[in-house]
């Protein structure tokens, strides 16, 4: 049987989506170097097309898009990261303990995630984000709010299943305690799902970030993606490029999770892959 | 002597490159002839479904692949056959029974409808008369109430009652030849020797031939006009029945069949010891429906019913019952794995029943478990080193100890002691169950509680683990209260039988005596069951 990265890398598509993401990583985390210059800088005369001085053009204000752009990565990255690795913390604990526990505890987390699932998730975080006033904790705040109630379910399910089988048992009687046993024995089981899951919530969170910065919402003194394409929706028949780079950063990345969380899955779970 | 109805001639079947092995089955031949019973034997792993496959073109393609030969039925090669030709054979002329009827029916149609299409694809039958020839077909393969049943959906019947659905489907069309898959694998022994016996009236019948394939010779002895036994996707013994059973030729032959338990009883071992291990007094269990916050109770079912016994001290006793007799309640009470029960479970004197889970700490070692499922029993993220040591680490041990512990008990086992640092999903079905012994072992219990250790093994591979069983507890001085459905396995390894039945014990004695004189009407059946029970090596 091939091991998980044969069947991880062997995969054109993954590898497709890694390299756009890593490309997006290291500009991100060398922006500082690679454009020096503040984003939010004037540097020359508006709307230069791109491909020429400046590599991708200049917006209606005179600002480097390439500046733009890099330290938009930055953002959109940090934010989306940080959204979700706050909700599958806060997911994975909630779900684990109603799987685990069952009963009442079980009925009363269950009802709470469904009392979230059921508010529409991007006006919930619209509503979240003008609430606590706009910026980068809130942006994290409100997409992560928004997004565990599924990392939740799923952590529930798998726990549900695992705890049936018998080597938890086996834990029992060897005199483990119960909150041992969910983390030592029965959550790293559950690890597979929650990846997939997890690296697919991180797409949904840079779609979400990118929507609020489009509208407004986003943290204000933060270049990011979705920012530049509200800036630049005004000029769309005169300056195609102000929306269309980032825009296409925005799918391209978002593309790449997906891929990459296909991925994930199908090296994860080979026989289902194989179907 | 006429044609047969089905001819194999030199199969081969290759497996995809990943696999242990190139091919799956490997040069097989052989032929069935009309109105015989043809039982392939052989351990999993050895390609004996995968050839049963290959007959009907249910391969997973294309990673598992037919190379070379020829499957000759009706004077044509099927492997040549399209699919729409092998669609009209499949189900019409040629049929097949699956292991588990819970999977191979479809759970949201009822049965009698699911019948009713096998007509209506293959047949110009009229609704009245497909629902007639139904109704006639559940008759035949005594379902009870059939007019009723037609109507049930496959999880309002048991487990045998679906098995009989599915021999009623592959009967339907009046096939010249049968495929069994191991049909009575998921079935209690008992339900198992029905269902072998109405495979054989109607066979007698229908003058159909029967591809029977099953790894235990104790069916074979009961079933077969004829065996093969394959190995490792060869074919290396066939014969007779009563020649293959009375003197095989191959030693693998000849280790299958002594690897059946025997059903000569085991005599009472050393005089009885003052103070039992274990001693439960008048355990009674109920489970109710658990009040949700928004549904209501659910049904009640009355698991345990004032049961008593008692282990002595070095002694084993086996508790026998088929699914749902409450033998898994009991143990999941002794070990405390239950709670909400009443009665007494005194365990070397003291009583633990009711006690919790933190109260129960001190007595945890004493008693110790072997599980039923060795893929489900050891958790596949842990090493086999953690897995032994969890026990004795939470007890106090030092880590290094504990390793150290678990080396030696894996080799009490007769596993290398580097196992240590390996994965479970390294190791077979066999090897896992001897870790799951060693890790009762590593806690030094006084009781090993064995719930169905074997049941999920190969009969050849249930042997070593019961003989293992068996030694270290003669060794280690241990006693054991030892679960499972099958008395063959019950008379190998305990000297006393406590039989349960619907939560009650309905015979209690020593194994010889109950063997030798059967007093309640449920042990007499039991022990009718028990398959190949006629022959006896």
């Amino acid at each position: 049987m091939s091991t998980f990265w044969q069947r991880f890398l062997g995969n054109p598509r993954v590898l497709l989506g890694l390299a756009w993401l890593a490309l997006v990583l290291v500009i991100a985390v060398f922006a500082p170097l690679l454009a020096p210059n503040d984003p939010f800088e004037i540097v020359t005369d508006p709307f230069l097309r791109p491909f020429g001085e400046y590599l991708f053009g200049t917006d209606s204000l005179g600002r480097s898009m390439w500046a733009g752009l890099a330290h938009g990565a930055r953002t959109t990255l940090i934010i989306a990261s940080v959204a979700t690795l706050a909700s599958v913390a806060f997911g994975t604990v909630l779900g684990a303990l109603a799987g685990f526990f069952g009963g009442l505890i079980d009925d009363v987390l269950m009802r709470l995630t469904e009392f979230f699932q059921t508010i529409p998730s991007f006006i919930f975080a619209i509503v979240l984000v003008a609430i606590l006033a706009p910026s980068a904790t809130s942006l994290i705040v409100a997409i992560a709010v928004v997004s565990w109630p599924p990392i939740a379910r799923v952590v529930r399910g798998e726990v549900l299943s695992v705890k049936s089988r018998e080597f938890v048992q086996a834990a029992v009687l060897a005199g483990q305690a119960d909150l041992a046993i969910l983390f030592k024995q029965v959550l790293p089981n559950t690890l597979s799902p929650l990846i997939v899951t997890g690296s697919l919530l991180v797409a949904t969170a840079i779609l979400i970030e990118s929507a609020l910065s489009f509208l407004g919402l986003g943290a204000p003194n933060l270049m990011s993606w979705g920012f530049m394409v509200g800036a630049g929706r005004s000029f769309l028949r005169d300056a195609w490029w102000l929306v269309t780079i980032p825009g296409i950063a925005i799918l391209l990345t978002v593309l790449s999770i997906n891929l990459v969380g296909e991925g994930l899955n199908d090296a994860l779970n080979p026989r289902l892959a194989d179907l | 002597m006429s044609e047969p109805v089905l001819r194999i001639e030199a199969l081969q079947v290759a497996l995809p490159a990943w696999s242990d092995r190139p091919l799956a089955v490997d040069g097989v031949s052989l032929s069935i002839e009309r109105n015989e019973i043809l039982c392939v034997v052989g351990e999993s792993g050895s390609g004996k479904s995968v050839m049963a496959k290959s007959i009907l073109g249910l391969l997973p393609a294309p990673h598992v692949r037919v190379t070379g030969g020829r499957i000759v039925f009706d004077g044509r090669n099927l492997l040549e056959a399209g699919e729409d030709e092998l669609r009209a054979v499949r189900g019409g002329r040629i049929s097949m029974i699956f292991q588990e009827p819970m999977v191979a029916l479809n759970p949201l149609m009822k049965v009698g409808r699911q019948i009713d299409e096998v007509f209506s694809v293959h047949t110009d039958f009229n609704a009245q008369r497909r629902r007639e020839r139904v109704v006639e077909l559940f008759r035949d393969v005594q379902l009870p109430d059939p007019e009723s049943i037609v109507g049930s959906y496959p999880h309002e019947l048991s487990g045998g009652q679906r098995q009989r659905v599915m021999i009623a489907m592959s009967l339907a069309l009046e096939p010249s030849l049968i495929i069994a898959d191991e049909p009575t694998t998921a079935l209690d022994v008992t339900t198992q020797a029905q269902i072998l016996s109405l495979l054989k009236e109607l066979q007698r019948k229908h003058g159909t031939a029967i591809l029977f394939i099953t790894h235990d010779f104790g069916v074979v002895a009961e079933i077969a006009d004829r065996v093969v036994v394959m190995r490792h996707g060869k074919l290396i013994e066939a014969g007779a029945t009563q020649a293959v059973l009375r003197e095989p030729r191959e030693d693998y032959t000849k280790a299958l069949v002594s690897a059946v338990p025997s059903l000569r009883p085991r005599h009472l071992a050393g005089p009885r010891a003052p103070a039992p291990v274990l001693e439960i007094k008048a355990l009674d269990k109920t489970y109710g429906g658990r009040a949700s916050l928004f549904g209501g109770r659910g049904r009640e079912v009355h698991a345990v019913k004032q049961v008593s016994l008692e282990v002595p001290r070095g002694h084993s006793l086996a508790l026998v019952g088929e699914s749902g007799s409450g033998k898994s309640t009991l143990a999941r009470c002794i070990v405390g794995l239950e709670s909400g029960y009443s009665g007494e479970i005194l365990l070397d004197g003291e009583n633990i029943a009711g006690l919790t889970r933190k109260q129960l700490k001190p007595y945890r070692h004493l008693v110790q478990m072997v599980f039923q499922d060795p893929f489900a029993s050891l958790n596949p993220r842990n090493r086999v080193g953690d897995i032994i040591a969890l026990g004795p680490i939470l007890r106090g041990t030092r880590k290094a100890d504990a390793w150290e512990r678990a080396r030696e008990l894996l080799g009490l086992v007769g596993l290398q002691p580097d196992a240590v640092s390996r994965y479970p999903h390294e190791f077979s079905g066999g090897q896992r169950q001897r870790i799951g012994i060693a890790r009762a072992l590593a806690v030094e219990p006084r009781l090993i509680l064995a719930d169905e250790p074997v049941s999920a093994l190969d009969v050849s591979v249930q042997k070593q683990v019961l003989d293992l069983l068996d030694e270290l507890r003669q060794r280690l001085n241990l006693s054991m209260l030892f679960i499972t459905h099958d008395l063959r396995v019950a008379a190998h390894v305990c000297e006393t039988i406590v039989v349960m039945c619907r939560g009650e014990i309905v015979e209690r004695g020593s194994t010889a005596e109950i063997f030798a004189n059967p007093q309640h009407e449920y042990t007499r059946q039991l022990l009718e069951s028990v398959p190949g029970k006629q022959w006896d090596h």
